[in-house]
């Protein structure tokens, strides 16, 4: 166990916890969904290497290679990544319906506007 | 690529945080054909640093805004963030090392697949025949999921051709 | 940017490349990296370059609005059928050594048409989103 055989691994937690460090530390609702998106290839990265063996090449079968890298990884990634663009695209509308509704993307003020809403809606 | 991630932390603007965000996802796609992963990169480089950032920009072009100065700050999350990763490290100094021949991902499933790739399916792309065939099924559930993407966002953005306003 | 002139040319002597390029990856998946989703994300990053360059109102009149939602479910729609021609001829849903008398030969026929699918689906989605998102800021105006 040494620290060269798994330095892939601090790369891959360093980028999840910047990943997610922006999702919970910055309020601004499209800054947090490219913290998301950082977190989600961090998240590749951590099948990926796994997968690779040194020496070995893509997993396309020639005949002059004999040691291939593994394939099954690179399909559960493959579809990872655009299961990720999807959702991406529905809290990017998600984020144009807040923007029209409460005029702002800071979530500090949208949970102030909430508030005070509410505390109208009390009164009333 | 972590000093991308460091200044897509700091900065500001939307727009270069936007901008950052392709680079570092052409420098994943980069660090991806180093692990071998050829189809993995070309999905993440059109995907990510393609239509990632398009839908982004047309987001923020809607959005209009820069990001509001934090207000306190964010100590609570850095102790989050740094007790999260401590946990990490400690669960993945269990796992195999980088590029172990004998590490159980490659002892079980996937020699049957890379050999009998030849006289089932006869395509190279071995990728592409766990994709559609071996694993076809999980493909099938991976289009609905777009397909349904795509709905729910014709359902978010769609206008109404009588009331304007709302 | 309709009236740039340098954007215009390299415009029209690159999308038919793009669109190219896209058609070999999706063919030629089989031999190399590609596949349906890179070639569906390609397709649609082309459409969405002639969009930028010339506009809104030009891109919809060389793909329709009812073109793209079609394809959207066009592709589901192809893949589901492919499942259901192998239940049909035999096999269990999405078996694809049935299509052919040479087993080998139906897989390739299968994730031929598969592959076509996704895709159809993948880019149609695409252009549809970018299309939701461009029109939502003209009718702000």
């Amino acid at each position: 166990m040494t620290i060269g055989g798994h330095f892939t691994y601090f790369i891959t937690i360093f980028l999840m916890i910047a990943g997610l460090f922006i999702v919970i530390a910055r309020g601004n609702l499209i800054k947090k969904l490219v913290g998301l998106g950082i977190f989600q290839t961090s998240v590749y990265l951590l099948y990926l290497a796994p997968a690779k063996l040194v020496g070995g090449t893509a997993p396309i079968l020639s005949p002059a290679f004999t040691i291939y890298s593994n394939p099954l990884p690179h399909v559960l990634i493959l579809t990872a990544i655009v299961v990720g663009v999807a959702t991406l695209a529905l809290g990017l509308a998600l984020v144009v319906r807040i923007r029209e509704g409460y005029d702002t993307i800071e979530e500090d003020e949208i949970l102030a506007l909430d508030a005070a809403r509410d505390r109208e809606a009390q009164a009333s | 690529m972590a000093v991308t991630v460091w200044v897509i932390i700091q900065s500001r603007n939307l727009f270069s945080v936007i901008v950052l965000g392709g680079i570092y996802s052409f420098l994943m796609a980069t660090v991806m054909v180093a692990m071998d992963a050829v189809d993995v990169a070309m999905t993440e480089a059109s995907v990510g640093a393609g239509i990632s950032t398009v839908l982004l920009l047309g987001a923020l072009y809607l959005c209009r805004s820069e990001e509001a100065q934090p207000m306190r700050k964010p100590w609570l999350p850095l102790a989050v963030s740094v007790a999260v990763a401590g946990l990490l490290v400690y669960g993945t100094l269990g796992l195999p090392e980088f590029s172990d021949p004998q590490a159980p991902i490659h002892v079980h499933v996937a020699p049957r697949y890379l050999n009998e790739v030849k006289q089932e399916v006869d395509v190279p792309n071995a990728v592409t025949a766990v994709l559609a065939s071996y694993r076809g099924f999980d493909t099938l559930g991976e289009t609905t999921v777009v397909f349904t993407a795509g709905a729910g966002v014709i359902a978010l953005l769609r206008r109404r051709r009588r009331d304007r306003q709302s | 940017m309709k009236n740039d002139l340098i954007l215009r040319v390299i415009a029209k002597l690159l999308i038919p490349f793009i669109v190219m390029f896209a058609v070999y990856v999706q063919f030629h998946g089989d031999f190399g990296p590609g596949g349906g989703f890179q070639a569906g994300v390609i397709l649609a990053a082309a459409v969405i370059f002639y969009a930028l360059i010339y506009g809104l109102a030009d891109a919809r009149k060389v793909v329709p609005e009812s073109v793209v939602e079609s394809m959207m479910a066009l592709g589901v729609l192809l893949y589901v059928g492919v499942g259901i021609a192998g239940l049909l001829l035999g096999g269990n849903f999405l078996d694809y050594f049935v299509l052919d008398p040479d087993p080998v030969h139906g897989q390739h026929r299968g994730i031929f048409w598969v592959e076509a699918g996704v895709a159809i689906t993948v880019s149609g989605v695409m252009l549809k989103i970018f299309y939701m998102f461009a029109d939502r800021g003209k009718a702000d105006e």
